[in-house]
């Protein structure tokens, strides 16, 4: 369709992207549900310190967890209600972070938030806002987004990147959002480009999203104002989105090993995270709600639903009507990257982007062979490191030697794996490579 | 199919599985890539029926089911898990039987089955770990144990597509070995003209191993292993024009006065390129590794096929540059993308 879309040179996979599912559905606010149980660690870098206690009231966007550390979101109450305490729950990884536990007010009237100027403030207060707001980066990672709009003063910015390219197969949160959201997005990137000070944006978007693509490209031509904001259409390939092959794919630059994409003049701001920093800075909302998919053939009903954080993933399940009879996977995140989690009293974050309910059909769980040496995940990798040799080493008890084999610069994103035919554990070889490899 | 819906109630949630990511796996698996290896083998085993009689059948099934049986035992002994159902070694036996003469006496190869997966494969660790080509290796320790047979069990050929050979005392002799002893002028004397000599070996109607000498069958089943992706272009293309342009240029009478498309269409060139060479455990994982491997393998069978004992060399080629694939494997590594500037490389 697009005979220009741009892309990465080395490795990549095509796994069926299984986006019609839900890609069609609106963004649909979920109804509160009767508790929450808010994690005050939701981003990377130190916990946050409870400021609540049991049988406080608080309102919707209360603050209730902060920290003296530079590297930490704040975490704000996602709903107004009775905190029933502090206490210990899961996180998606399975560990256990403290977390806020609401009983959540369902009378409480709704917050309404009034549009701000922003155009006249300085760069200064606008990364205030953002800050005040407790935005992380969306697409996963959960960044705090007031450092990485902060480039140390040697980083030569030029260019901003929205992240729209939602590679992941099943995932269809950022294209729910850029299509019914694309003018509130487009205000979001001015904002960023402002604290930057710079001029120069790329969206980039997969060519499977064509309706993300027009209503981009129409709020674009609505108000170019002063900056030079591109849509660009990227190839339809995976791992599209990963930040160093987006960056090369739209700039043609290499972020090197152990680099930021800082070193080669670049943010890269995920779409829901620059939807987060419009509804922050123009409206003052800070981030407690989210927009989550919610698919998988394992599911009775999907849904592209706003949900508070702090929402238990079982509460969503009970809201679409339940799991099928066949269900046998959970995931958190897109199916390449994303968690298995063992049970639904889980939390929704300010990170989690999709929930998978996946049938036994959807999912692979044959056990893994030796290595035949096909070298195909060679040809898969984008990073151009040896996951065969990696996997190998490591089950002769010799990770330490993987360094040579560029472990470090594998971002885990499963392509290799993914190609593998004897189906053998790449990624998890080579996360414990990483632990055992010297730098 | 009823839907059967359930709402979420502690207690009847399913039990959820939980494993590393990713969640989803591409659909190629050994056992699928085995098996249509399998597959894309039958086709010249067919044709070699057509033209050497069942002999050529019963040879391979004994091949079959002597790497199938020897596989099973060594498992069993080893107490390792039991693999044959992967169609690993039936490929193993396939190709042991491609390349014996159709006129040896059936029990001869079953020696060879073994060595190749007792010796060459399982008491190397197995699929994965074997340094060298069973089924060359099985070949090639026949070749030692059964000279004769494996070097005269000739069969004269039932058909002759273009009716154009002559029955005489060395119509039954391989094109290699009249080449090697008799030269290019009296091959295609024999065959009638260049023209029929080069239409009868791509069909494929000439003397020869049981599986090496349709080309084209071949050629069909290499380039649907190519379509589905399970081999690559680099061993199979970088072989066969090897062998053709050292051919032509050493392999007449004078420089350049050989024959390059009777070099590629015979002794079992194709055969080794497409589903010899590029077996994934001895040869190189990476596009250039592959391409030295190639040339090397391509470069070997002409000398040997010159200046060697043997009219024909593709077997003992590949068997050379199979040790070499840890080491091309660790010269020839992919590009990394964006290696970190110091330290790590």
């Amino acid at each position: 369709m697009y005979n220009s879309a741009l892309t990465f040179y080395k490795g990549g996979v095509h796994p069926p992207e299984r986006k019609e599912l839900c890609e069609q559905n609106p963004i649909e606010a979920m109804p509160l549900p009767q508790e929450v149980t808010i994690p005050l660690t939701q981003h990377f870098g130190s916990p946050c310190k409870p400021l609540v206690k049991k049988n406080d009231e608080i309102k919707e966007g209360d603050v209730l967890g902060a920290t003296d550390s530079a590297m930490a979101a704040l975490v704000h109450s996602s709903v107004s209600g009775k905190v029933k305490g502090v206490e210990e729950c899961l996180n998606l990884m399975g560990t256990k972070v403290l977390g806020v536990n609401i009983q959540v007010d369902k009378d409480s009237p709704p917050i309404s938030y009034q549009v701000k100027e922003w155009r006249d403030k300085s760069p200064q207060e606008l990364l205030e806002r953002v800050k005040a707001a407790g935005i992380v980066g969306m697409g996963g990672a959960g960044f705090p987004t007031h450092i990485k709009l902060s480039p140390p003063k040697e980083a030569k910015v030029d260019t901003l990147i929205l992240n729209g390219a939602e590679c992941e197969p099943y995932l269809t949160t950022d294209q729910a959002l850029m299509r019914e959201k694309a003018e509130e997005i487009l205000e979001g990137a001015k904002i960023i480009l402002k604290i930057l000070g710079i001029r120069t944006c790329f969206l980039g978007v997969e060519e499977n999203k064509p309706d993300a693509i027009s209503a981009l490209k129409d709020a674009v031509a609505k108000g170019k104002e002063e900056y030079d904001i591109q849509v660009k259409v990227l190839k339809t390939k995976y791992p599209q989105g990963s930040e160093k092959q987006l960056i090369y794919a739209i700039t043609q630059r290499k972020v090197p090993g152990f680099g930021l994409p800082f070193d080669v003049g670049v943010v890269v701001q995920n779409v829901a995270t620059t939807y987060a920093i419009y509804e922050a800075v123009v409206l003052g909302k800070p981030l407690y709600e989210r927009v989550v998919t919610i698919t998988g053939k394992g599911i009775n009903r999907t849904a592209n639903l706003l949900i508070r954080v702090g929402t238990k993933i079982k509460d969503v399940v009970e809201y679409l009507g339940g799991t099928r009879e066949d269900l046998r996977r959970v995931i958190v995140g897109g199916p390449m990257m994303g968690f298995a989690v063992p049970t639904l009293d889980i939390p929704i974050t300010k990170t989690t982007s999709g929930i998978l309910f996946l049938t036994k059909e959807e999912v692979d769980e044959s056990p893994h062979k030796g290595c035949i040496r096909c070298g195909w995940c060679l040809d898969a990798c984008p990073m151009g490191i040896m996951p065969n040799e990696i996997g190998i080493y490591v089950e002769a008890d010799r990770a330490q030697e993987t360094g040579q084999f560029g472990v470090f610069e594998c971002f885990e994103c499963g392509s290799c794996a993914y190609v593998c035919p004897a189906k053998r554990p790449l990624v998890q070889f080579i996360r414990y490579a990483k632990t055992k490899a010297k730098r | 199919m009823e839907e059967q819906v359930m709402v979420y109630k502690e207690s009847e949630v399913p039990k959820l599985s939980v494993g590393v990511s990713p969640h989803v796996r591409a659909e190629d698996s050994v056992e699928k890539i085995m098996w249509t290896v399998v597959a894309c083998l039958v086709p010249p085993l067919v044709w070699s029926i057509f033209l050497f009689g069942m002999q050529s059948l019963y040879i391979t099934l004994v091949c079959v089911f002597s790497c199938v049986a020897t596989e099973w035992i060594t498992q069993k002994a080893l107490k390792r898990p039991i693999t044959v159902k992967d169609g690993s070694a039936v490929i193993t036996g396939m190709l042991l039987a491609y390349t014996i003469p159709p006129g040896v006496p059936i029990w001869t190869p079953i020696l060879g089955c073994v060595v190749a997966i007792y010796i060459a494969k399982q008491l190397m660790g197995g699929l994965g770990y074997n340094i060298f080509n069973p089924a060359l290796i099985g070949r090639a320790f026949l070749v030692a144990t059964f000279p004769v047979a494996m070097t005269s069990a000739w069969v004269k050929p039932e058909i002759y597509l273009t009716q154009s050979a002559q029955v005489d005392a060395i119509s039954s002799a391989t094109p290699l070995y009249i080449i090697k002893h008799y030269g290019l002028s009296v091959l295609f004397e024999k065959y009638g003209s260049q023209g029929k000599v080069y239409l009868d070996f791509l069909l494929g109607s000439m003397p020869g191993c049981i599986g090496e000498t349709s080309a084209l069958l071949i050629l069909i089943g290499g380039l649907y292993l190519l379509y589905k992706g399970y081999i690559t272009w680099h061993i199979p293309v970088s072989m066969i024009v090897t062998v053709g342009v050292l051919s032509w240029i050493f392999g007449g009478e004078g420089l350049f006065q050989g024959d390059p498309i009777v070099a590629v269409l015979t002794g079992g060139v194709m055969l080794g390129a497409f589903f010899m060479a590029t077996d994934y455990v001895t040869s190189p994982n990476y596009s250039t590794g592959k391409i030295i491997f190639g040339i090397g393998a391509g470069a070997l069978t002409v000398l040997i096929r010159l200046k060697g004992g043997y009219p024909e060399g593709v077997c003992y080629a590949i068997l050379l540059m199979n040790p070499l694939t840890p080491a091309l494997d660790q010269w020839f590594r992919p590009k990394r993308f964006a290696p970190s500037k110091g330290g790590l490389q």
